[in-house]
């Protein structure tokens, strides 16, 4: 690997690069999963090459092959010089980076038990086993298991002299049942909605989860929800459980604070954001009791935006998002820090593989724990609804105004759950409702959730990033309207 | 999203060649190299039968925003990967090297996977060599379009943008893949296609226009003109007035059309109405929309894309999928085709996977009504450029929720009277395709929650937008 890194920034300067920086990543990945008794996918993948990434003419350029051959590279980077003097033609000025000190270092995320080293027979057992356990209940009419393992080995090396070598080993599982009855498809799943639960963790995150002994609970609620009634229309004390509040921030706090969003760069796509630069330290985002962290830190936990170094050679960072409820950073880059005036990058820059170029993407976007306990939270709600499970997400493009549904919601009356609810649903804008938050559970509820599949960038790329979150509650939130005639 | 597979066609440009391809370190290696490569994993597997799906990809992208270049990228790659049977079971492993130790490990993985997991009782025998149509979309102009062609032709945008004092972001993207899939029962499918794209937003302080489109051949983009496109809409909706959320006539331009009816693909699949999770489940044979709804899906249509074999190498047919608002067939692997007593259609999906099949090349019949007529016949409704993060709230009734984006207008009394604030939709799909009050003609439309597909624009009676947001 470093022979190909060192061949790589070689040429690029040679051919007139400023600056080069490379990323060799070598990825393995394990999918399986299974459909009524029967296994679906079951598929290894690998993919080793090399991204290299200049400045030449004062502009960017980024050049990827997975022809690994000294030719083969060096034909790579002087594209990427090309490239970059072919931006240089619509040029506006020259590109500044945020300095950064170089680094010499190697990281690995701790785990116990190596995914790929656990025979498939056992993992597929687990899965089938889990199917088994919900076709039991009558009126389940689709069963579904997966699980997927992943290992990214990278090599960053840069002309400012960084070396760092990360290993990074991630472990998911999730299981759903579906029912189809008159007229109506209903599902549960299990630990979360579209995949599940998703760590940077070793086969010991998916033994804990007990996919077995929840197996049995999702399917029965996917089919008493067909006999529940429909969630009302109407505004409501809501309490959203950890996994739906953790797509919640994912998508109306980690996307808004993307500083290349904020600056335009992503408009034609994945659109801007109402966080405009004059906010910053200024906007009331939330109520005093919401505080979040943008923390790429293993002390923050095992999450999918957890790493040692970013990939343009800046160490983890813990950036305060929100503070008791005022605005106070956003995820930046070493480009777009410098930009505005910061003195460093927040070190979010990130890639899903090495034919990609690093984009600032979330790391784990977290909700600080309250005190409250989820008992005192019910017992607290006179009248209130409960949600639980994603499943349907939508905001706009500059992430004011949102919908969510969840699999299955609560009635809360007088300070009990008194019946299930189907088909919830809520909508807002995004400051309003941060601002309607009234209690947070306390850290031994607060769970660090893993987005797998969040999309950004032309290329697409798909990257994981990380949620913390507590169940909480929120006040007067508009209620059903997805269902509404 | 499911990508659509890569395709075959024998390689023929239609434009002129600007560089020679075969000196780019981004060429294809094309079919004798890709079939040398195929024969030679095949020889080393000891697998009952063996598979193997070759693709190589060499993409380009220029990306622009606040009017300046500030992404470019170029990338080349290749994968192989192996599909073993042993015993009644099989498995895959892929890998993007190519030595002959990796190839040797990536067969070997493949058949010990397969053997972790019971047999498979609906597992087929791989088919044998298959009769394909000839598809020819690949252009060499377009797979060796430069950084400085898409440099120049944004630079020429950029200049439309300052001209109306407005900002401009986009992408333009050029490449070329190739794919081919062999097994050990003696098929050899191949097939090339190159790919342009360019999508363009302007923005004014508060208000925005956008325009996309693709092709496989670069010299049909007009890279101006969808500029000019998005300029004008930007402007047409400045200062945008805020309306009371309810039901509209709303009158949606192709790419609106597209980013909806993307949902609807793979109720199409006969897996999908096997395991009871497609709407149209208890419902074929009956009308379920209005009877000027007719679908196809059609590889070999003239503006479609796509390889004519499926993921199993068998041809794709042409499949008449609604009649007249009549669901009236779906499509078929070989496994699903055998379960439910019918015959494949050439739609399977890469094996071994859990879901079966989908149409990739979704054709809709259009009409004779243009966009500007729809909004001369209309006295009040919305006119909408496009939508943005659609996603299913109910699977069976398919209601979608969403929002408009870049370039919504209310229509009064036959004109577009000014651009108004976004809004969010919650719409049932299959009340909408009941509801189409007119049809403009089917074009290639691009979007950015769907595949392309070809569909007109619709005026849709009754449309429901649920709530606004704040621009």
């Amino acid at each position: 690997m470093q022979d190909w890194a060192n061949w790589a920034i070689e040429t690029a300067k040679l051919r007139g690069a400023t600056y080069a920086d490379v990323r060799v990543m070598d990825i393995r990945q394990r999918d399986l999963s299974t459909k009524n008794g029967e296994v679906g996918n079951l598929s290894e993948n690998e993919t080793l090459g090399i991204g290299i990434r200049v400045i030449a003419g004062g502009a960017w350029g980024f050049a990827a092959t997975d022809r690994l051959t000294r030719p083969g590279i060096q034909a790579c980077a002087a594209e990427a010089v090309a490239i970059a003097k072919a931006s240089a033609l619509a040029k506006l000025h020259d590109v500044v980076l945020a300095p950064e000190q170089a680094y010499v270092d190697t990281w690995q995320n701790p785990f116990l038990k190596d995914p790929f080293r656990i025979p498939v027979e056992r993992q597929i057992d687990l899965l089938l086993a889990a199917d088994r356990e919900m076709r039991r209940v009558a009126g389940v009419t689709l069963a579904e298991g997966s699980m997927s393992f992943r290992r990214i080995e990278q090599l960053f090396v840069s002309s400012i002299g960084s070396r760092i070598h990360q290993i990074k080993v991630q472990s998911g599982a999730g299981i759903v049942a579906t029912s189809f009855a008159n007229n109506e498809i209903q599902k549960r799943s299990y630990p979360n909605s579209f995949g599940g639960q998703h760590t940077l963790q070793g086969y010991e995150a998916i033994e804990a989860m007990d996919l077995v002994g929840h197996a049995g609970s999702i399917a029965e609620e996917s089919v008493a929800l067909h006999k529940a009634p429909q969630c009302p229309e109407g505004t409501r004390t809501i309490i959203l459980e950890s996994g739906q509040l953790g797509l919640q921030i994912h998508e109306s706090i980690g996307h808004p604070i993307e500083l290349d969003r904020v600056l335009g760069m992503e408009a034609n796509f994945a659109g801007m954001s109402f966080l405009t630069l004059d906010k910053l330290r200024t906007l009331r985002y939330a109520s005093d009791i919401v505080n979040v962290v943008a923390d790429a830190r293993i002390e923050h936990g095992p999450g999918l935006g957890t790493f040692g170094y970013d990939d343009e050679g800046v160490p983890a960072q813990c950036t305060p998002i929100i503070q008791h409820g005022l605005f106070t950073g956003y995820l930046s880059n070493r480009e777009t820090a410098a930009s505005i005036g910061e003195s460093r990058s927040g070190g979010t820059m990130r890639t899903e593989s090495w034919n990609r170029l690093p984009i600032i993407r979330m790391t784990n976007v977290s909700l600080l724990p309250g005190e409250w306990k989820p008992e005192d939270l019910i017992a607290d709600t006179d009248d209130g609804i409960l949600m639980e499970t994603n499943r349907s997400w939508s905001i706009d493009d500059r992430r004011y105004h949102f919908q969510f549904s969840t699999e299955i919601g609560w009635e809360i009356k007088g300070g009990k759950k008194v019946r299930m609810l189907k088909n919830p649903s809520y909508s807002g804008i995004t400051t309003e409702f941060w601002s309607s938050c009234d209690a947070i559970c306390s850290r031994d509820y607060w769970t660090l959730w893993g987005t797998p599949n969040c999309g950004k960038g032309q290329p697409q790329q798909v990257m994981g990033t990380g949620h913390g979150a507590a169940p909480s509650r929120f006040r007067n939130v508009k209620v059903g309207v997805a269902f509404s005639e | 999203m499911m990508r659509k597979a890569a395709k075959k066609s024998p390689v023929r440009a239609r434009s002129k060649t600007r560089r020679d391809v075969s000196a780019s370190p981004w060429r294809l290696l094309g079919p004798a190299e890709l079939h040398r490569i195929a024969e030679r994993v095949i020889r080393l597997s000891e697998a009952d039968e063996t598979e193997v799906e070759i693709g190589v990809a060499a993409d380009t992208l220029t990306r622009f925003a606040n009017n300046t270049i500030h992404q470019n990228v170029a990338e080349m790659d290749t994968h192989i990967s192996v599909r073993a049977v042993l015993d009644g079971r099989t498995a895959r492993s892929t890998t993007n090297k190519t030595d002959d130790e990796s190839l040797r490990r990536v067969v070997a993985s493949a058949a010990s996977l397969a053997l972790c997991q019971p047999r498979d009782p609906g597992l087929l025998p791989m088919p044998g060599p298959q009769k394909l149509q000839k598809l020819n979309r690949y252009f060499a102009s377009t797979a060796a379009a430069t950084p400085d062609d898409r440099a120049r032709a944004v630079r020429r945008v950029i200049a439309i943008a300052e001209k109306n004092s407005q900002t401009s972001a986009g992408i333009f993207s050029t490449g070329a893949n190739e794919f081919a899939l062999a097994n050990s029962k003696g098929l050899f499918a191949h097939y090339a296609q190159s790919r342009a794209e360019f999508s363009v937003t302007m923005m004014e302080s508060a208000s925005s226009g956008w325009a996309k489109a693709n092709s496989p051949d670069v010299a049909a983009l007009a890279p101006e003109a969808l500029a000019d496109s998005a300029s004008r809409k930007a402007a047409a909706s400045r200062s945008p007035r805020e309306l009371p959320p309810g039901h509209y006539t709303a009158i949606l331009e192709p790419a609106a059309v597209l980013d909806l009816l993307g949902f609807l693909f793979y109720d199409f699949a006969g897996t999908a109405v096997l395991d009871q999770r497609s709407c149209f489940t208890d419902r074929l044979g009956k009308p379920l929309f209005g009877s000027n709804i007719s679908i196809w899906d059609d590889v070999s249509h003239p503006l479609q894309l796509g390889a004519p074999f499926d993921g199993e190498g068998l041809p794709r047919q042409k499949i008449h999928l609604v009649d007249r608002g009549v669901p009236l067939n779906l499509v078929y692997a070989r496994s699903t085709a055998k379960k439910m007593k019918t015959r494949p259609t050439g739609h399977g999906l890469p094996l071994p996977n859990e879901y079966g099949e989908a149409p990739m090349n979704l054709v809709f019949a259009g009409g004779d009504s243009s966009v500007e007529e729809m909004i001369r016949t209309t006295e009040r409704g919305i006119l909408v450029t496009r939508l943005w993060y659609i996603r299913e709230v109910d699977p069976y009734e398919k209601i979608l929720t969403g929002m408009t984006r870049d370039g919504t207008f209310l229509v009064e009394n036959g004109r577009v009277a000014g651009g108004i604030r976004n809004f969010r939709f919650n719409q049932s799909l299959l009340a909408m395709l009941s509801s189409v009050e007119a049809l403009g003609p089917a074009v290639r439309a691009s979007g950015e929650e769907s595949f392309e597909m070809v569909v007109p624009a619709m005026k849709v009676g009754g449309f429901h937008f649920t709530e606004v947001t704040k621009f």
